[in-house]
Order: C-alpha cells, then sequence, then structure tokens
C-alpha cells in the first residue's frame, strides 16, 4: 500500500471513530429508527414516539453490550 | 426557551473538551516552555474556526426538514455515545476521567520526547500536541455549534456559548496554574450527553416528518424522560457493579475525542 492509500485509510478511520464511535450497532439503529419514523409520518400514522422509545432501548442494548464486554475482559 | 437551551449545551459541550485540551497544553507548556506551546493552540483554533466559516455559509442552504433529519440522526449518535460512557462510569463499570491522572502522563510524555526545530517551530513536539489536542478536542465543538446554530438559524449564538466556554476554562486553568481536576467532568457528560440525545431525537423525529404533540414543548418532556431513563440505568448498574468480583482497576484511555 502506497503512501496515498495509507492516509485515505487513516482518514476514513479518523472519520469512522469519529462519527460512528465505538459501538457500530448504535449508528446503524439510529438510521433504520429515522427511516421507520420517515415511514410512518408518510403513512399518516402518529410517529413522534417510535424514535424516542428505540433510542432509550438502543441505549440499553448498548449499555448491556459494554458491561458484558468488560466482564469477560 | 431554544436560545437558551442552545447557548447551555454549547457553553457545556465546550467547556468540557476544553478542559481536556487544558491538560494536555499545560502539560506541555510546562514541560517543554510555552512559545510552542501556544503557536500549536492557536494554529488549532485557527483550523477550528476555519472549519465553522467554512461549513456555517452550506448549510444555510440546506431545506430545514432535510438539516433537521440529518443533523439529529448525528446528533443522537454522538449524544449517546456521551451517555453510555457516562452511565459506565458513573455506575463503576469505566474508570472516571482523571485530568490530574492523565496531565501526569502527559508531562512525562512530553519530558522524555526529543526536541527539532521547522521553520518558524522552535519545538515541533511541543506544536503538534498543543495542536492536536485543540483540534481534535474542538471538533466536536465545532459540530454541536455548526449543527445547533444552523437549526436554530443562530450561529452567532451558539459561537458566543463556545467562546465564553473557552474563555471561563482559560481563565481558571491560569488561575489554578494546574489541570483542572476538581471540575465535575463526568457530570457535565452526562448532562451533555442527556442534551445531545434530546434535541437529536426532538429535531430527528421533525426531520423524517413527526409532528411532536406540544410542538417545541415537547423537547422538555423528551429531556426529562431521557434524564430519568438515564438516572435509572445508572441505578441499575451500581446495584449489578456491586455485586461483581472486583477486578484490577480500569485503565485511563489516552486523549478520547469525548
Amino acid at each position: 500500500m502506497g503512501a496515498l492509500g495509507r492516509w485515505l485509510r487513516s482518514f476514513g478511520a479518523f472519520w469512522w471513530d469519529f462519527i460512528v464511535g465505538d459501538d457500530w450497532r448504535v449508528a446503524a439503529g439510529v438510521v433504520a429508527a429515522l427511516a421507520i419514523t420517515a415511514g410512518l409520518a408518510a403513512a399518516r400514522v402518529p410517529a413522534w414516539w417510535f424514535l424516542p422509545v428505540t433510542v432509550l432501548v438502543l441505549l440499553g442494548v448498548s449499555l448491556r453490550r459494554a458491561i458484558r464486554r468488560a466482564s469477560t475482559r | 426557551m431554544r436560545d437558551a437551551l442552545l447557548v447551555l449545551v454549547v457553553f457545556l459541550a465546550c467547556a468540557v473538551e476544553a478542559v481536556e485540551a487544558l491538560t494536555i497544553v499545560l502539560a506541555v507548556g510546562v514541560s517543554r516552555g510555552w512559545r510552542s506551546a501556544v503557536q500549536g493552540v492557536a494554529a488549532g483554533l485557527l483550523a477550528l474556526a476555519v472549519i465553522v466559516a467554512a461549513l456555517s455559509p452550506t448549510l444555510i442552504f440546506v431545506p430545514l426538514g432535510a438539516l433537521r433529519l440529518v443533523v439529529g440522526g448525528l446528533l443522537l449518535i454522538f449524544g449517546l455515545g456521551w451517555l453510555r460512557k457516562a452511565i459506565l462510569r458513573a455506575s463503576g463499570f469505566k474508570a472516571l476521567h482523571d485530568e490530574d491522572a492523565i496531565y501526569a502522563r502527559e508531562l512525562a510524555a512530553a519530558r522524555a520526547a526529543g526536541r527539532t526545530r521547522r521553520a518558524a517551530v522552535d519545538d515541533w513536539y511541543a506544536f503538534t500536541l498543543s495542536f492536536k489536542g485543540v483540534l481534535l478536542e474542538g471538533l466536536e465543538v465545532v459540530f454541536i455549534v455548526v449543527t445547533f446554530g444552523a437549526n436554530q438559524g443562530s450561529i452567532p449564538l451558539a459561537v458566543l456559548g463556545a467562546g465564553i466556554a473557552v474563555v471561563v476554562v482559560t481563565v481558571a486553568g491560569i488561575a489554578v496554574r494546574g489541570p483542572l481536576g476538581r471540575v465535575p467532568e463526568n457530570t457535565l457528560k452526562f448532562a451533555v450527553g442527556i442534551l445531545l440525545t434530546s434535541f437529536g431525537t426532538f429535531w430527528g423525529a421533525e426531520g423524517a416528518g413527526a409532528h411532536w404533540p406540544g410542538a417545541d414543548a415537547a423537547l422538555l418532556g423528551v429531556i426529562a424522560v431521557v434524564t430519568l431513563t438515564a438516572l435509572g440505568f445508572v441505578a441499575l448498574l451500581r446495584r449489578a457493579h456491586g455485586r461483581q468480583i472486583p477486578g484490577p482497576p480500569p485503565v485511563i484511555e489516552p486523549m478520547e475525542v469525548t
């Protein structure tokens, strides 16, 4: 891999780490929750409740995964 | 109400990151001299200002709905990251962020490093460490300033909140002449995590086309629910941590962005 390739790789890794962070599943869950909220709103179904509920579930699942990881170290 | 919350969120987030940047810059300045350290700080602040100036005009042209969808999503991802770490720290599953310990480690590393001169910089190591400290800690604040400001239609107000935080932390650092170990950094991070998650939820849902009952007042409800849930997780995990067999103390992470 050339110098440019290494630079691009580290540049990409920096932004991945900056935006996505430790748990990519949270980022994926947020994107999916926003898409479902948009779908509900487009279907004229009350959609405001879906995102907060999903966010709190995502937080709980992410905490559980972090604690399991810490416990198995 | 939204304007006051805007300044509060930016102030708190910026204060936390400024305390962390101050620790790095102090360690560099004390161990290697202030000239190159200050040059690094100035270059870092200039780079952050250029990023704000470049991003702000672009965001004004993005439709508000699309902006809130994207910004809400990103704030949620950032906010949940801050909140998760804050809950793990508050419940004992993760080491507390200790500025005094980080300062001692940075000081030792800075004293051990060699010295090289490049262009107008006497000490390249001191310059790059200060520059990186300010830039990396400041990047997330820039994102918060630009996105909150654009969403509220008031980037200057967001910049004001960030500016006040930088001045307050700098003055405190000069007064104390050491790392600001007494700042309740972990509590501040907890509060910022709650606010970022709440704003992200509110704007994200609005951007996706949902209508909040009670319009803007719903934001206070979201903040209350997120706060109570986070405190509930802390209480739950503290009990779980108490039941676990104590292991070796967790390692304090080097230069975290959050």
